[in-house]
């Protein structure tokens, strides 16, 4: 009892040393406005990113890369030191990694069972990335701007081209399937949903961007760095996370099984 | 491009999906994927084994049933072949019995038959005794010849047949 009593204080000293020690320290002064913070999330115009050719870039297409990093090194990880010890009856991360492989294979193979291969493959990476990325930005790793200040990564898919790329390049998948299904009638009728892309893609965009505009805003006011951040930053994250997740997977297997559906005109012809 | 939309950006992004993809498929995927169709390949085979082994379980049991049920029939009919053969010997030794008393009966009718033949000769004879010695005592009180009285008696026997 006396040890928990203890453990309470120092924890309440601790906290109240830190707060103390923030407020005495002071703001080194904002170099922006909420305003142009704001805008800059959208539009990455001034905080860019230098490549080592030269070129420079949103902040987003970094985070991309360093999410993309960070899933392959843990996939290979667990390549070589987990799988080799799976087991009949599985453990905690056998059973983890079964059960994610499990429901995307099950997703694709409900949505499309004619032809899911390729479509679990797919949506099992989107689901990964969309769900990495975005809880990505709870990290907080910095990025030097090309004017030589700090920036905290962002979500990749807060980046208006990280969420053109996933969206487009999932509506091509979708095509891919007609075309596979159908050969070139197959795009008629992936054409059909020509304003797939751009909804995927806004869909994800204008999710992932108020997350972080609502987190900016939070952030930039020191009174409501407290406390909030744990509800806005950590639940929400979370909530977007598996929202957008489910989502995008959940279209492109709907969308794919249709467009790669075998007519049943043909079926009834051959009948 | 409005929203600052940029596609050497857009193409980077792609390269980096299909990284990621491929990476995530041969990596993760796949081998998580295809221990999981070894694992219900394995359970399946299990599981088709067992079905197998009770098959031939229930097959055995059939033929063991069919077996009792015929070991059952053959008791059956060995019973029923003792009783009639258990049957058969009493009513053939009640045949016998019967026959043997017949026999006895008839022996004994048979001798009683020779009991009283004999008593009745022995009867008659008693009495041809006792009637001669009685005719002797007769004919020895008259003093008269035996011979020459049943002679008489014979004339007069004639006499009295012409009357």
């Amino acid at each position: 009892m006396k040890k928990h009593t203890k453990g309470l204080v120092l924890w309440i000293v601790v906290v109240l040393a830190l707060l103390a020690a923030a407020i005495l320290a002071g703001s080194p002064g904002r170099t922006e406005t909420v305003q142009q913070a704001m805008r800059d999330a959208v539009l990455h115009e001034e905080n860019r990113v230098a490549l080592p050719g030269g070129k420079t870039v949103s902040p987003g297409l970094i985070s991309a890369f360093v999410v993309t990093g960070i899933l392959l090194a843990g996939a290979a990880c667990i390549r070589l030191f987990a799988i080799p010890r799976f087991r009949l009856s599985p453990g905690k991360l056998q059973l983890v990694l079964e059960e994610a492989v499990g429901l995307f294979d099950r997703m694709a193979k409900d949505n499309s069972p004619h032809r899911c291969g390729f479509l679990g493959a797919y949506i099992f990476a989107a689901g990964a990335y969309i769900f990495t990325g975005t809880l990505f930005e709870l990290l907080g790793l910095q990025a030097v701007t090309t004017h030589g200040t700090p920036i905290t990564l962002p979500a990749p898919l807060s980046d208006v081209n990280g969420a053109i790329g996933l969206g487009v390049l999932s509506y091509l998948v979708i095509v891919s399937g007609g075309v596979a299904a159908h050969g070139v009638k197959g795009v008629g009728k992936a054409l059909k949903e020509f304003s797939l892309p751009i909804s995927m893609s806004f869909r994800l965009f204008g999710a992932l961007l108020s997350g972080l505009l609502v987190t900016e805003l939070v952030y930039y006011f020191v009174s409501l760095s407290f406390v909030l951040p744990v509800v806005v930053g950590v639940l929400f994250t979370l909530l977007h996370a598996l929202i957008q997740t489910y989502v995008l997977t959940m279209l492109v297997a709907l969308y794919y099984g249709e467009v790669s559906e075998k007519s049943h005109g043909k079926d009834k012809a051959k009948d | 491009m409005p929203l600052n939309i940029d596609w050497q950006q857009i193409l980077l992004h792609w390269m980096n999906l299909a990284i990621l993809t491929g990476g995530l498929y041969f990596l993760l995927y796949k081998p998580v994927k295809n221990f999981m169709a070894k694992r219900e390949a394995h359970y399946k085979e299990l599981d088709e084994q067992a079905a197998e082994k009770l098959a031939q379980a229930e097959k055995v049991q059939a033929e063991y049933q069919a077996k009792l049920e015929s070991m059952e029939e053959e008791l059956r009919a060995e019973r029923l072949q003792s009783q009639q053969a258990v049957q058969k010997s009493v009513e053939e030794q009640l045949a016998q019995a019967q026959a043997q008393a017949a026999e006895i009966i008839r022996d004994a009718q048979a001798q009683a038959e020779h009991s009283r033949d004999r008593i009745k000769k022995e009867a008659q004879r008693e009495l041809k005794a006792l009637v001669t010695e009685a005719a002797k005592k007769i004919a020895f009180q008259r003093e008269e010849d035996p011979f020459e009285l049943f002679l008489d008696l014979a004339d007069g026997g004639q006499a009295n047949e012409s009357r």
